[in-house]
């Protein structure tokens, strides 16, 4: 069935994209000229989305999927379920004939969504991105990609349908992998189109097809199709270039369809952020992230877009009246949870390989002749449920290994992340941003700040390598560095201001490489900045901080310091940059706990020490 | 003994579709579905520029046209769900017959997200259709009498809940495709189990998947041309069929459900049973254990020698008439003899594997 319907797709497709055009427009010389443009759109919308396409094919062809570049400088999107067997190097062809060495950047194992980085090349054809929550159902669309591994001459196929679903849910079929807000297609996904791209009538990118309905047919396609939402994928992007293993999203609260027929908050844990910020039992979900809520599916749509750490706003009603609040949302899995989840998934990829496995510029296998019936595919007891569908199954030898040694330096394993190296690469990227307006290892001497806590006194801060201290409107603060942070978070109500402050300090004075344990989380929008905001992700004495930095000008533009999970930390949001002995330092600071402002401080006065030895004479 | 029932109507029509046998057919068909493709491309192309946004118009209009049916079911094989189509502003909504409908509530679920219980109207085991009624006025609908016929290569639009991918009020699924074949699906007797028999398109799009039976098949202006069928795969070539039946072969059968001429157990009130009357188990029939809410009267075992046993009532068969009167449960099998005099008489109708069998039993003096 499927090969003659992939022979009619063969067929028509020659039909309509080969010379036949011509032969048609002198049989039909009547032809429409609408009937002519909407041909030539199609032809240069499809020429203009094979060229990012990516064909995967995993360690001297054991198996692979599709892909999609989606910058001149060779990142790509993949399935997670096609990248993992592959390791941390594969092998991807693309419509100009050549083969090009690819690294692992960053897994989304939840989402099934993998960043791969292509080499050799700084003018890559990218894929342009559409917002996804355009489409329509009814909508013109096509995959291309990589089904049952035809592309061993690397051009790919191309098929064609209709967008059948939008928005749609599906659950994790006994694996971690989750589709969340996904798109439906009845354009033939088959495996081997794992991975690969899904365009609108444009040519422009709409989704990445890695999910079937596959029941007792067998793992062909029948008509159901589903790719991850680009616009999800947009969210996930500065995660996954962080070579993080990174995780979905929880609110801490589960909903369910009420008797009074709208969402209800049915289970929230006391200590998660959405219940600091007010949420509670039997609340009505009136919209989240700017979503309207009408159901517990379109609830865990929105919440399956974002990965963990993101904050999005929240409206709730209670008695009538509606809360807003924007709730930062925590990790579904613990990072060992992940890490186990990771290798049992490996475990059930385990499953015989179908169709033919050829290697890229070796012809295919054999094929049964197309009239002899097919023998009737024996349903496994968990194929009751969609599944994923890689091209291939079960593991690489590791003898197959070969990673060429100028790639292997960028290839770095490290516990939680798919590929260190990109997280030290993007951290430094961040911070020379950042840091290559001022260097600050030279004033390790004691900082003297003086200012107004607007419209409450005056404040003096003096900042130091082991203690700080501070005069607050709240009264005097002290803090040895010493000790645990976790006693020392005054000024009462700020949630630790001068623990921040202090903390601020250090990482300037330090750098990332010295102060130890920094790491880029990736993208995260920030309230102070459109667009979103690059986070660095540290932790010292017990105190968890992260620092968002403005990507256009790479300035600071706050710091967030959580000495307590399940508490509400003290951020800090710079602004007023100005130059302090040739060094750019905010003299506007923002404090805040939680949704509420705590207090705002002007700097009248920043004096920095070069260093303790100079300050004695 | 064995006859199969035809309709009228139905065989007039049948003889303008000759009968392949099925690799002719499938050979023919893949030919047909080339050309036809070739030629829907080029159709498609044809409305391409006013199509790009007026498709999705059409699929969002037609949209609220199609229900979610959700019943008996839920074990592996066996989804609890199926797709239907409203027929009538007041919640007239036509079906696929099947094993979902016995289900002591019957839940429907329209396109806004409303979750209403449904009633089965009626309903023809052998043209495989249902009709079920919910409470509602100005519904959006199908009119029946606007229904196209469409011929080979015709572009259509199938909307269906298959694989149960909507819930609530999530919009149904939509495949496009072409029609690959009008034919006639009494060719593939033996080879494809279902009781229909008249003539049905064949359709290029994966059309019949787990849910998708009543569902709408419509043109590419969202005009209704017929319902999904079920799934259906030959056993002889293990092909799977996607396929919807005709709504003009529909028609008659849909007016006699909604008129309630097939309602299972409409019987006057307060009407006398016979003193004597027929039992299952005086007539030699062991049905199947009665443990669903309407478990349908499958014969578990005939009683060698008895009167059902004589005139050829085997084990496995599906009893669906008593005299003509649709018997949807044992029970209401049960029920239905006990009106019948002991001395008159029985016809019955059943299902024996694809085969639609007529039996009359003739009680011995």
């Amino acid at each position: 069935m499927t090969k003659t319907s992939f022979r009619t797709l063969i067929v028509a497709a020659s039909c309509l994209f080969g010379h036949w055009s011509f032969v048609i427009g002198h049989l039909f010389a009547e032809v429409p000229k609408a009937v002519l443009d909407a041909e030539q759109a199609r032809i240069t919308a499809i020429q203009k989305a094979v060229k990012p396409a990516v064909a995967v094919f995993a360690n001297e062809g054991n198996g692979g999927g599709s892909g999609v570049v989606i910058s001149p400088d060779g990142y790509a999107l993949t399935n997670f379920h096609v990248a993992q067997p592959a390791g941390s190097y594969m092998k991807c062809g693309m419509a100009d004939d050549r083969l090009y060495d690819a690294i692992i950047v960053g897994i989304d194992p939840t989402g099934d969504v993998a960043l791969i980085k292509l080499l050799g090349r700084d003018d890559f054809p990218a894929a342009v991105m559409a917002n996804s929550d355009d489409v329509k159902i009814g909508d013109w669309c096509f995959a291309v990609g990589n089904p049952f591994l035809l592309a061993t001459n690397l051009q790919p196929t191309v098929t064609f349908g209709i967008v059948s679903g939008t928005h749609r849910y599906q659950p994790p079929a006994g694996t971690l992998l989750e589709y969340t807000d996904c798109i439906q297609t009845d354009a033939a996904i088959n495996p081997g189109n794992s991975g690969g791209p899904l365009f609108n009538a444009n040519g422009d990118l709409i989704g990445i097809n890695g999910r079937g309905s596959f029941e007792k047919r067998g793992r062909v396609n029948v008509g159901v199709g589903y790719a991850i939402s680009i616009n999800q994928i947009k969210n996930f992007l500065g995660c996954l270039k962080s070579g993080r293993i990174v995780d979905h999203a929880t609110l801490g609260a589960t909903v369910a369809m009420s008797e009074r027929g709208s969402v209800r908050v049915s289970n929230i844990l006391e200590t998660s952020d959405a219940f600091r910020r007010g949420l509670r039992y039997d609340d009505e979900i009136v919209s989240f992230a700017g979503r309207p809520i009408d159901s517990p599916n379109a609830f865990k749509n929105i919440l399956g877009i974002f990965p963990k750490g993101w904050r999005v706003p929240l409206v709730f009603r209670r008695d009538g009246k509606e809360h807003s609040a924007y709730v930062r949302l925590a990790g579904v899995h613990g990072e060992e949870e992940l890490a186990q989840l990771l290798s049992r998934r490996s475990r059930q990829e385990e499953i015989p390989p179908e169709g033919p496995r050829p290697r890229p510029g070796q012809p295919g296998a054999p094929r049964r002749p197309d009239d002899q019936p097919q023998p009737a595919p024996q349903p496994k007891p968990d194929d009751q449920q969609p599944r994923p569908n890689p091209g291939r199954a079960g593991r690489p030898s590791e003898k197959e290994f070969e990673i060429p040694a100028e790639i292997e330096k960028l290839i770095q394993q490290k516990t939680g992340f798919a590929n260190h190296y990109f997280n030290e690469l993007h951290r430094d990227r961040v911070w020379s941003a950042f840091n290559g307006k001022a260097d600050f290892s030279q004033v390790t001497g004691p900082w003297k700040l003086r200012g107004d806590m607007i419209g409450v006194g005056k404040v003096e801060v003096t900042l130091a390598d082991d203690a700080s201290s501070g005069t607050f409107p709240q009264g005097a603060v002290k803090l040895d560095a010493s000790q645990d942070l976790d006693q020392q978070l005054g000024p009462a109500g700020s949630g630790g201001l001068l623990a921040t402050l202090h903390l601020w300090r250090q990482m300037l004075v330090e750098g990332p490489q010295k102060f130890g344990n920094v790491t880029y989380y990736g993208t995260a929008p920030h309230p102070a900045i459109d667009g979103p905001a690059d986070v660095l992700i540290a932790s010292r004495n017990v105190a968890e901080m992260q620092l968002a930095f403005d990507p256009a000008g790479g300035q600071l533009i706050a710091l967030e310091v959580v000495v307590d999970p399940t508490d509400d930390g003290c951020e800090i949001r710079f602004a007023d940059y100005r130059d302090v002995g040739g060094r750019p330092l905010p003299h506007r600071l923002e404090i805040r706990r939680g949704d509420e402002l705590f207090a705002q401080i002007q700097w009248n006065q920043i004096e920095l020490a070069s260093s303790t030895e100079e300050k004695k004479p | 003994m064995n006859c199969i029932i035809s309709r009228k109507g139905a065989k007039a029509r049948r003889s303008r579709y000759p009968v392949p046998d099925l690799l002719v057919s499938f050979r023919s068909a893949t030919l047909r579905l080339c050309v036809s493709i070739f030629l829907g491309s080029i159709l498609a192309i044809t409305s391409t520029s006013s199509a790009q946004s007026s498709l999705a118009e059409v699929v969002a209009q037609t949209e609220p046209k199609i229900v979610k049916v959700f019943g008996a079911g839920g074990l592996r094989g066996l989804e609890a769900y199926q797709s239907g189509i409203l027929i009538s502003g007041e919640g007239h909504i036509l079906t696929a017959w099947s094993y979902v409908l016995d289900a002591d509530i019957v839940t429907v679920y329209l396109n806004d997200g409303r979750k209403l219980s449904a009633e089965v109207l009626g309903m023809d085991p052998r043209s495989e259709i249902a009709v079920l009624k919910i409470d509602g006025q100005d519904l959006p609908h199908f009119k029946l009498p606007d229904a196209v016929t469409l011929k080979s290569g015709a572009k259509i639009l199938a909307f269906s809940n298959m694989f149960g991918i909507a819930l609530g009020n999530e919009p149904a699924s939509v495949l496009h495709g072409v029609v690959a074949a009008r034919t006639d699906l009494a060719a593939r007797r033996g080879a494809f189990e279902t009781n229909y028999r008249g003539p049905a398109y064949v359709l290029d799009a994966m059309t019949n998947n787990p849910g998708a039976a009543g569902g709408a098949l419509t043109d590419a202006q969202g005009r209704l041309a017929g319902l999904l069928g079920k799934e259906l795969r030959s056993s002889t070539s293990n092909i799977w069929l996607n396929y919807a039946i005709p709504i003009s072969e529909l028609q008659p059968i849909i007016d006699q459900l909604i008129a309630g001429k097939f309602r299972p157990l409409a019987r006057e009130e307060g009407q006398k049973k016979p003193k004597q009357h027929h039992t299952v188990a005086a007539l030699g029939i062991q049905l199947v254990p009665d443990f669903l809410p309407r478990t349908p009267p499958f014969v578990e075992s005939v009683k060698p020698q008895s009167t059902a046993a004589k005139t050829g009532l085997k084990a496995d068969d599906l009893i669906l008439f008593v005299n003509g009167r649709v018997v949807a449960s044992c029970k209401a099998l049960a029920d239905e003899l006990s009106f019948i005099d002991r001395l008159d008489p029985i016809q019955l109708t059943v299902q024996r594997g694809q085969e639609l069998v007529e039996i009359e039993l003739v009680p011995e003096p």
